[in-house]
């Protein structure tokens, strides 16, 4: 008993290797951090935990040195430190394992733990043989059995994973970050992860270890700290917490209003999608889309739900399933298919699917719409403006006249340009990718409410959404996808930040 | 975006002008309404295949056979000439066949995915080596053409030639080609983000094959122009033509990373390489100095595109709205 106290007491006084006092970022229009601390123990794992947006990659990149703090002290055993580059994190001993690993698929496994730090030769050549036989080291010394002289483009995920680690360790580090892990692994994969995160622990590394699955956070972390909209709420050892507790913080406030949620006349159905399966990114989805229903998805980052959204408006083939509009069966051989027959994607990523940078408003209003606005094969400009000036006037598109490049416009309004140009389109169905990710909140009302009152109209909606109190706010019914799969599906008063959390990282049960 | 091209194509004009009254100080004659004429006629070809290759270019591809296309359609021409084949049916074949060879560089590009440069590098060798294999290498003289043949482009209609003609039909139906039908849209949506014009319901593939389709058409017709305007035909006419038309077309203002560029640009880019090309002898300056000249021509236009992309880069950065959302995932 008594050793056991001191124990704890000796753990409870040992500094920290690393950590963050009051540490703030602020982008334009976003506090992404606000005076956060976060302490880092030598072989220890500290879970970092929060929704979507609480600040955790803020956290990594100012970390390896992408991002500087607008205020607060980073601390390196005590010492007062700055990382104003990734070079001067690296130097410091901090590396992180990306949720996409960054590296060189053409390079040899050798090649991508060395690139930057490769042993040179008397000449200041690159000295491969010893580059080869010290990658041999670091890789056994992890249980990895990789051949160093491989390109990486044959490796998999998993083992693409081992070099990174490997990387991480031969620049000795003694901060390591791991964001998101497992989020591409298999189950066996990840529990060779775990064992490497073990024996990362036992040669005394402190480990920043960043996951939305509860069972790998009390399988793998020693403490845990959560963020909530970019402020510390708290931290403490894993042994004194339970689930519940965490998802209590991590989601604990008030739902906002700026969600100006209508109650809306749910009328017959409109698409129904019956076991839809796709190779490798969903399996056996079914669901039921009614006529003036807001329907959200939500789940993790990497659950299928994009992938879904974009094999319904035929991106993508499923292998399996059938998805009818109405009564008839829909056959998606492309993008024109699913557009004609009334769904169309407003996708999650504007700068690259959504705009046409470069064209004018009006022009990418038209773009899907061409066929209507034109006559006998030659465009109606005319017509064009008066299409564009009907949609974006409803949605409050600010700009200096609809002749202007889109890619002028702010964030916001870039979005309701991409809106505006399915609205034209005249869909039945208008799924909506995250749709106010990253933009402001003026903007963000205003897509509410438009949506609310595209329902109100008739328009099936479905939302896909990463944000609780977004998804809580605007929905009439929410599917939450796990892994590829619907985990659960709640409505009314089981729409609760609670089960969300809980479906979504794969607890079981509901919250009482 | 419309402002800048606005300024970039007055700007383009006011160097036309400068260039024209630079040579008219050393040889006044050459501003005359009828030489003139004759630069314009002259460069007909060029600005023709520079409206077919801005299409291209428009959608982020490179046709690098165009040259090649040109020269056997203009054999393919000859030939059909000395078999007899009357001027109307010539015509109408090397449009067909150009257009066939555009198509089979457009089917490379959409069905296999292979970079435009690398088909039309291939295409283009493939195009001249059929020209010898057709003629054994031998020539088409002057005197073995027709003269109905060698007239037709010559043929003036109120006070410009045929082939003058042809080219102002061309850019006329490039303007409204372009600025008002679908397909022109379709150029500058799948050039400016392929990936957003594949969300929009546009096929990127089908896009450039068209672009392909309508260069080659371009080329083929060209071809008879060429030959029969110069009344020789062999396997290098045209030889690294391509290269002058696609710097025609830097020089007007298409982006060669494609989305932007105008009819008026290549147009006038075409005219001011025409221009240079014709004046630069009669002020005496050497063939040597003159390649040089142009290719200075060519990098003061490109620095001059990246100068005023990086200004619009600037402009968006101002609103640094998508910053944000880096910041707060």
């Amino acid at each position: 008993m008594l050793t056991e106290t001191a124990l704890a007491k000796g753990a409870e006084a040992m500094a920290p290797v690393l950590s963050f006092r009051g540490i703030t970022k602020t982008f334009p229009g976003v506090r992404a951090l606000d005076g956060v601390d976060l302490d880092l123990y030598a072989g220890k794992v500290t879970a970092l935990i929060g929704e979507n947006g609480a600040g955790k990659s803020t956290v990594v990149k100012i970390l390896t040195g992408i991002y500087q703090p607008d205020g607060g002290t980073i601390l390196v055993n005590g010492v007062e430190t700055h990382f104003p580059t990734a070079q001067a994190a690296a130097k410091a001993g901090v590396t992180a394992i990306h949720q996409e690993t960054v590296l060189f698929d053409e390079l040899t496994v050798a090649e991508n733990i060395f690139i930057g730090h490769a042993p040179r030769t008397r000449f200041g050549l690159i000295d491969t043989s010893a580059m080869e036989v010290e990658a041999k080291r670091l890789l056994t010394s992890i249980g990895a059995d990789l051949d160093p002289r491989i390109r990486l483009r044959e490796l998999g995920i998993a083992s693409k994973h081992l070099v990174a680690i490997a990387r991480a360790l031969s620049i000795d580090a003694s901060v390591v970050i791991m964001d998101e892990p497992t989020a591409a692994l298999s189950h066996k994969e990840i529990h060779e992860l775990y064992e490497l995160v073990e024996k990362l622990k036992a040669q005394g590394k402190a480990i920043l270890f960043i996951s939305h699955k509860f069972d790998e956070i009390f399988r793998i972390a020693d403490r845990w700290t959560v963020f909530r909209d970019g402020q510390f709420v708290g931290s403490g050892e894993i042994a004194e917490v339970t689930e519940a507790r965490l998802v209590q913080l991590m989601v604990g406030r008030e739902v906002d209003k700026i969600y100006p949620k209508r109650p809306a006349r749910i009328g017959p159905p409109v698409l129904t999608v019956a076991g839809y399966s796709h190779p490798t990114e969903f399996d056996d989805i079914g669901f039921t889309l009614h006529q003036g229903e807001i329907l959200g998805f939500y789940g993790l980052v990497g659950a299928g739900r994009s992938e879904l959204m974009q094999a319904l408006f035929g991106i993508t083939r499923p292998s399996k399933g059938a998805c009818r509009i109405d009564d008839r069966v829909m056959v998606l051989r492309g993008t024109a298919d699913a557009i004609s027959a009334g769904i169309v994607y407003v996708p999650e990523d504007r700068g690259r699917q959504g705009a046409v940078k470069g064209l004018p408003i009006f022009q990418n209003v038209t773009l899907p719409s061409l066929a209507k606005t034109s006559r006998s094969g030659f465009l109606r400009l005319a017509e064009e403006f008066r299409m564009t000036r009907d949609y974006t006037s409803r949605l409050d598109l600010r700009a200096a006249s609809l002749d202007q490049d889109v890619g002028l416009l702010s964030g916001g309004n870039q979005q309701k340009v991409v809106i505006a140009k399915w609205l034209a389109t005249r869909p039945r169905v208008i799924i909506l990718d995250e749709p106010t990710k990253g933009i402001d909140i003026g903007s963000k009302a205003a897509v509410h409410d438009f949506m609310s009152e595209l329902a109100a109209e008739g328009l099936a909606v479905i939302m896909v959404s990463s944000e609780i109190p977004e998804v809580l706010g605007m929905s009439d019914r929410v599917i939450v996808m796990r892994e590829g799969r619907i985990a659960a599906e709640f409505s009314g008063d089981r729409m609760t930040p609670e089960n969300l959390v809980r479906a979504a990282a794969g607890i079981e049960g509901e919250a009482a | 975006m419309t402002g800048i091209l606005k300024s970039r194509e007055a700007i383009l004009a006011l160097a036309i002008l400068a260039l024209l009254a630079l040579v008219a100080m050393r040889f006044p004659a050459f501003i005359l309404p009828g030489n003139l004429a004759n630069v314009l006629t002259d460069t007909s070809p060029l600005i023709i295949l520079a409206l077919g290759q801005m299409v291209v270019i428009l959608t982020k591809c490179i046709d690098l056979s165009i040259a090649a296309s040109l020269a056997l359609c203009g054999m393919v021409a000859g030939l059909l000439n000395m078999a007899g084949v009357p001027i109307a049916v010539i015509l109408l074949a090397v449009i067909v066949l150009g257009a066939l060879l555009g198509a089979f560089n457009g089917l490379l590009v959409w069905k296999l995915g292979i970079p435009s440069i690398v088909v039309t590098l291939g295409t283009m060798t493939i195009y001249r080596g059929i020209i010898f294999l057709l003629t054994a290498g031998k020539w088409i003289n002057a005197h073995q053409m027709s003269p109905e043949f060698k007239a037709f482009p010559r043929a003036m209609i109120l006070g410009f030639p045929v082939m003058t003609w042809i080219m102002i039909a061309i850019v006329a139906i490039f303007a409204v080609l372009i600025y008002r039908t679908p397909l022109g849209r379709a150029f500058f949506a799948v050039g400016g983000n392929p990936h957003a014009a594949v969300y929009t319901g546009i096929s990127v593939g089908r896009t450039q094959f068209a672009a392909f389709v309508i260069s080659g058409t371009l080329a083929g017709l060209t071809g008879y122009l060429w030959v029969a305007r110069y009344a020789v035909a062999y396997v290098d006419i045209a030889g690294g033509f391509e290269l002058d038309v696609v710097a025609a077309c830097v020089i007007g203002g298409v982006a060669i990373a494609g989305g932007a560029g105008s009819v008026a640009g290549a147009v006038m880019g075409a005219l001011f390489l025409g221009i240079m090309k014709n004046a630069l002898p009669v002020v005496g300056i050497s063939p040597f100095a003159q390649m040089a000249i142009s290719g200075i021509a060519i990098l003061v236009a490109i620095a001059f595109n990246a100068r005023s992309s990086r200004q619009k880069g600037r402009i968006i950065l101002k609103q640094a709205e998508h910053r944000t959302v880096e910041g707060t995932a």
